[in-house]
């Protein structure tokens, strides 16, 4: 039922089968349908845009993906299979990390303690252990360091490794939160509004980093971003909402020349 | 020697996390252990132990239990006299019905006792969240000291409602009852803080530390990034109150021997040991010590100060004292929300580059 096809992109990166396949979603707050009927999936290896204009329902739709939000219709299905009612620390565990779009970081912590947090999944020493700090406790810190550090290598925050996110400048902070996300060796990664309020420069980077993620580990990436120019360079297949529904779905070609999303863009008034 | 970093390379992981990364720091960390340890029972006598050392060692042990729950966890808590009051019942339990068990199975298994009750009392933390909950910690305050009133159990049905310590030895030497030497009581309280702070220095720097403190900066991040709330606030009371149990257990047995429970464990002994955390620092291991030593020490100066060397009556210079806390409390809360803890974190800041201006 699910698609195991794997294909080759135009610039040589291998896209797998299906790992997140949402059927026929619906969200409601109250009487407010934030999302309507919305049914697609993400494959292996791809990078997936959600984009939309404001109140579209894209972060709710990511807020579901990561189990923040349960839709009252619909079934989300994760790996091959749907996945039960869950908790958003259950989905983290799951290998779904995310970024948020107000920059969701440890504000009391060093950079250093934050990006470790990403890798709290994968440390389960216990705390008599860890009270004592002897054999498993100790021994599972520094290998889990040195995972850390390869992030923060990769992500070219070491300098600022030992400061204390409060003092840092947005650009950074969102690059500590993507750090964080990355730490956590996600097989899928949400990334909402990574570049919201960056310079061209900042953006660049943002770009940059976002793509050798991709490359470089195979990580699947659906995420949230107005900026045109971004998206249509960065994803494979694009997804757009207008008023909780889904407009559009394809390549960053095809969603381009449909008509219903360039009305949405340029705005056509609804009956 | 200088207070530097410069060319002392860390060249693990596991150095680079050590608790004191400058060598001066930690020479001088092993000095006064040692000097704590070696020099100061010989110097000891009866007034500075009960009314200095003895006190502030086992307020250090409340201050880093609650320290943990409020300052790395985030959640408020007004129940530290009730939990020590439970590990001062749990300790007279314990020794009136187990003879033979020796005072550091007492101490401890009081505050495994506590960490349970405490648990329990943090199941609102939940559902709830600052001043709800505090108002909810104060309740089990409430209830616990009603408890210990009103069960005679408690207090094997002695006729004064009141508990008293019989006496107990380690290694032959007492360390309970009227009779114990001053150094002895000491001695007793510094193992029991050594190893304490290193448990929390150790809880706080690793895996569970940082999930109390996701859990105190962003509850909901903290939920989305892995973390599970109920586990790590439950944690966080456990331990915390696992703490506070030893140093109400201590309270009792080593350091006034007789207790009656609304007088020694009514809500002002949650409100001194949350102003100790204040004013030392949350979310700081030295800022309880710091905290602890402060509140300890204020009274005592003041007295000296103010009744042997003003000549002013005992009861005003015991006024003077709350007002000064109570201005020390607001003076923090709005300049320093960090304490002294954060007050010693930028002198050796600024210590690191002296002379250099950058």
């Amino acid at each position: 039922m699910l698609d195991t096809d794997t294909f080759t992109t135009p610039d040589g990166r291998t896209i797998g089968g299906t790992v997140m396949d949402l059927r026929n979603i619906t969200l409601r707050f109250g009487g407010v349908e934030a999302i309507k009927d919305i049914s697609f999936d993400i494959r292996e290896g791809e990078i997936r845009a959600i984009i939309g204009p404001n109140g579209a329902g894209k972060s709710s739709m990511l807020n579901v993906i990561s189990g923040f939000y349960v839709p009252q219709e619909g079934e989300v299905w994760y790996r091959g299979k749907p996945r039960p009612q869950m908790k958003p620390y259950e989905v983290a565990q799951q290998g779904i990390a995310r970024t948020f779009q107000n920059i969701a970081l440890f504000e009391g912590m060093s950079v250093l303690d934050n990006v470790m947090c990403g890798r709290l999944g994968h440390m389960n020493t216990n705390i008599l252990s860890q009270a004592i700090w002897w054999g498993k406790a100790a021994k599972e810190e520094t290998e889990n360091r040195a995972v850390v550090e390869r992030v923060i290598d990769f992500l070219e925050i070491q300098a600022i490794r030992k400061t204390p996110v409060g003092r840092l400048p947005y650009g950074l902070k969102k690059r500590v939160e993507l750090a964080r996300a990355l730490a956590a060796q996600p097989s899928l990664l949400l990334l909402d509004e990574p570049m919201a309020g960056m310079n061209v420069e900042e953006k660049e980077d943002m770009s940059r980093f976002i793509l050798d993620v991709n490359d470089e580990f195979g990580t699947t990436i659906a995420l949230i971003e107005h900026d045109m120019g971004v998206v249509m360079d960065l994803s494979d297949r694009v997804v757009v909402m207008d008023y909780g529904r889904k407009i559009g779905d394809g390549t960053p070609d095809e969603v381009r020349n449909n008509q219903d999303v360039i009305d949405a863009y340029l705005g056509v008034a609804h009956d | 020697m200088l207070y530097r970093e410069a060319g002392d390379f860390k060249t693990s992981y596991a150095k680079d996390n050590q608790t004191f990364p400058i060598k001066f720091d930690r020479t001088g960390y092993w000095v006064i252990l040692i000097a704590a340890a070696v020099v100061v029972p010989f110097m000891v006598n009866d007034y500075w132990a009960s009314s200095l050392l003895v006190p502030f060692l086992i307020y250090a042990i409340a201050a880093l239990g609650l320290n943990i729950l409020v300052g790395y966890c985030g959640q408020v808590s007004l129940g530290t006299g009730g939990f020590m009051a439970v590990g001062a019942y749990s300790s007279y339990k314990l020794m009136t019905a187990f003879p033979w068990m020796d005072m550091f199975s007492v101490t401890i298994l009081s505050g495994v006792i506590t960490a349970i009750v405490g648990a329990a009392f943090g199941l609102p933390s939940l559902r709830i969240k600052g001043f709800y909950l505090a108002v909810a910690t104060l309740a089990a305050q409430f209830f616990l000291v009603w408890l210990f009133n009103k069960v005679s159990w408690f207090y094997n049905y002695s006729a004064s409602g009141q508990i008293s310590a019989p006496e107990r030895s380690v290694f032959g030497i007492l360390v309970t009852g009227p009779n114990t030497a001053a150094w002895a009581q000491y001695l007793f309280c510094l193992i029991f803080v050594v190893v304490l702070a290193w448990v929390a220095r150790n809880l706080t720097r690793g895996t569970v530390g940082r999930k109390w403190m996701a859990i105190r900066d962003m509850d909901i991040a903290a939920e989305i990034i892995g973390v599970n709330p109920l586990r790590a606030k439950l944690s966080a009371f456990a331990v915390s109150s696992f703490f506070i149990g030893i140093a109400g257990g201590l309270f009792f047995t080593v350091y006034l021997g007789a207790v009656e429970v609304g007088e020694v464990f009514g809500i002002q002994k949650s409100f001194l040991v949350l102003f100790m955390v204040i004013i030392g620092g949350l979310g700081s291991i030295f800022g309880s010590f710091a905290g602890a030593a402060f509140l300890v020490l204020l009274p005592v100066v003041l007295k000296v100060v103010g009744v042997d060397m003003l000549g002013m009556p005992t009861d005003i210079v015991a006024h003077l004292n709350l007002v000064i806390v109570g201005g020390l409390i607001i003076f923090f809360l709005i300049v320093e929300p960090h304490g002294l803890a954060q007050l010693w974190r930028l002198t050796k800041e600024k210590l690191r580059l002296w002379p250099f201006p950058h």
